[in-house]
């Protein structure tokens, strides 16, 4: 389709039924409700299914159902819906069942507000339930890459049979921008027929079980390990970020998401005034993609961590992956506010004329 | 002098498997009669079962199906999302009275409203079984658990649940029958009602329920003689035997 005027959840919502997405399964909250309105009008017409889940709790269950057939499921809820969904998405991603998990973040922690936060990045990125596992975390900058990254969630969530979560914030559900949304290729349901149920005739009449529960400590570790080396494999091969006018840069922002934007505005603004500003921006938060900051240029003497976030939670993690060896600044709004254009070029000339 | 063979294990059963279940236990009689239904409606290569939490957690290994192994309570939702799925499937839950009537409440009161054609087994012995005998929602005024020592208190623990009286209110469900699993008698009706539950999903009619009134010898204290009598002396009274709901 050409480029359309979209609101972000519903382009999301599209985006999931053009990468061969039928049947989704959630429950309503604040601010992601237009995915589930959009995909109840919008399923029955490609054959599919929306059903409409008491809870966050059997939300995640009834994915967990749906992606042990093979086929492409999706559910999709915001910050305190994610907390209750941490029991089955542990559930899904010990079984090794393929599933896109929507998280249109807001305000918290408790009920919090329903405006935009990035409060819940330790939340998504260490896993959020029980046990050792990680879940790969998309973080889309805009709507066209909402889109984009919605249909490689479904693509990465087969390719390694693992939960993957699109995390966005309340600004990008509900802002409106111009997205193109390509038909996804993607393979018949039939090709899972070798792990995922309900293929036993065409297994010819081999059985499957899809489960969680190894009793045996030897069975127990042994799938530890099997999960940990493939959360290796997903380190190596998945982590993603942007550098943007980091080449000569003296401080690099770093930001997700929505206030990746924001500090790309500041950016653009303190170079026409001369000052030497760049940007790490990670777009898989998990695995965090580290390459973004040891490949920085010896120029960089400092760096700005902006976030959504009181507890500047991603902050841990370049700390990380800087090995300490650069100084971190923080700055930021939370609450439901986003930083401002202003405030992050003023702290920028604050930290380099300081 | 020819032989006839009267009586076999089920062509479901893992024959090569023994079950972990206490002597006396009753999952054994229900797990032969949901294997039988499977039989008599040559429906196994169709039929996918949710394996619960508790003492039936192993129930993949002893069946001879697709299997999926759900949390603790959420098995109805499993299965409704392989039945939205999968329409041409028989999907069925095999859970306890912890698990069905306590954590996973609200999971089966929802599938059963929605009553996409599942088959529901719900295994009812008034205690916890795998983690120890502690109370149960079904525990009887009175009866001794690990967690109500000096018997189940109404002032405390409020009443035991009458779980098939109370999804019997529901527009929903097609099928919903309460058995018991200690004397041919019953074990006979039980048969009846575990193959209907199933039938009527292989017919696309909406939720069946079966409730199977089970002992729990072990954790009752009892010996397996003794704990069937308890089960038709306490249980059978508040529980009692019957249809509660058909969609004729």
């Amino acid at each position: 389709m050409a480029r359309t005027l979209m609101k972000g959840t519903e382009a999301i919502a599209e985006a999931a039924i053009q990468a061969g997405c039928k049947y989704f399964f959630g429950y309503p909250i604040t601010p992601q409700n237009e995915i589930p309105e959009y995909m109840s009008a919008h399923l029955p017409k490609v054959g599919g299914m929306y059903l409409q889940a008491e809870s966050e709790i059997a939300s995640i269950n009834l994915v967990m159902g749906g992606a042990s057939t093979g086929y492409r499921v999706m559910t999709t809820s915001s910050s305190p819906g994610i907390s209750l969904m941490s029991e089955g998405i542990s559930y899904v991603a010990m079984a090794e069942l393929p599933c896109v998990i929507v998280n249109i973040t807001r305000g918290g922690p408790g009920l919090g507000n329903i405006l935009p936060a990035q409060g819940d990045y330790t939340q998504a990125t260490r896993g959020g339930g029980h046990g050792d596992y990680s879940v790969p975390v998309l973080a889309p900058g805009n709507l066209q890459e909402a889109v984009d990254f919605t249909q490689d969630a479904f693509d990465l969530s087969q390719k390694y049979r693992t939960p993957v979560m699109v995390l966005a914030d309340g600004f990008m559900g509900q802002m409106m921008e111009a997205v193109e949304i390509k038909p996804r290729k993607t393979e018949d349901p039939v090709s899972n027929a070798d792990w995922a149920l309900g293929w036993r005739d065409e297994r010819g009449g081999q059985r499957r079980i899809v489960y969680s529960m190894h009793l045996s400590p030897d069975e127990l570790e042994a799938h530890d390990t099997h999960l940990q080396e493939k959360y290796a494999r997903i380190r190596t091969n998945e982590a993603r970020f942007e550098h943007f006018m980091t080449d000569d840069a003296e401080l690099i922002v770093t930001s997700y998401g929505t206030t990746s934007r924001v500090c790309r505005s500041a950016i653009i603004n303190l170079r026409e005034e001369g000052f030497k500003v760049g940007m790490v921006r990670p777009i898989t938060l998990w695995p965090f993609p580290s390459a973004g900051y040891s490949s920085l240029p010896k120029s960089v003497k400092v760096i700005l961590d902006v976030e959504m976030s009181a507890a500047f939670q991603m902050a841990d993690d370049v700390r990380l992956a800087t090995q300490c060896e650069i100084p971190l600044m923080t700055a930021g709004r939370w609450g439901g506010y986003s930083p401002s254009v202003r405030q992050i070029e003023e702290k920028c000339k604050e930290l380099l004329n300081g | 002098m020819s032989e006839t063979q009267v009586f076999s294990m089920p062509k479901v059963w893992n024959a090569d498997v023994h079950t972990h279940y206490c002597p006396g236990c009753t999952h054994g009689v229900a797990h032969r009669l949901v294997s039988e239904a499977i039989d008599e409606l040559g429906i196994q290569n169709k039929t996918i079962g949710i394996a619960p939490v508790g003492c039936a957690v192993l129930m993949h290994q002893y069946l001879d199906l697709d299997f999926i192994e759900a949390a603790h309570g959420r098995a109805p939702a499993v299965a409704s999302g392989i039945k939205a799925v999968r329409p041409d499937k028989i999907v069925f839950t095999y859970q306890g009275d912890g698990d069905l009537a306590s954590i996973g409440m609200g999971e089966i009161v929802h599938a059963m409203n929605r009553s996409l054609p599942l088959t529901i087994i719900f295994v009812n012995n008034a205690i916890y079984g795998m983690t120890g005998g502690q109370m149960a929602p079904t525990t009887l005024l009175g009866q001794k658990s690990t967690t109500s020592p000096s018997g189940r208190d109404a002032k405390m623990n409020g009443y035991p649940i009458r779980v098939s009286e109370m999804l019997a209110t529901l527009a929903g469900p097609a099928y919903i029958e309460r058995v018991a699993l200690t004397q041919p008698k019953y074990i006979i009706k039980a048969k009846q009602a575990v193959l209907k539950a199933f039938k009527n999903q292989a017919e696309g009619r909406g939720v069946s329920f079966v409730e199977l009134l089970s002992t729990c010898p072990t954790n009752w204290g009892m010996r397996p003689t003794d704990a069937c009598k308890w089960l038709e002396e306490h249980m059978i009274p508040y529980y009692p035997l019957g249809v509660l709901k058909d969609f004729q």
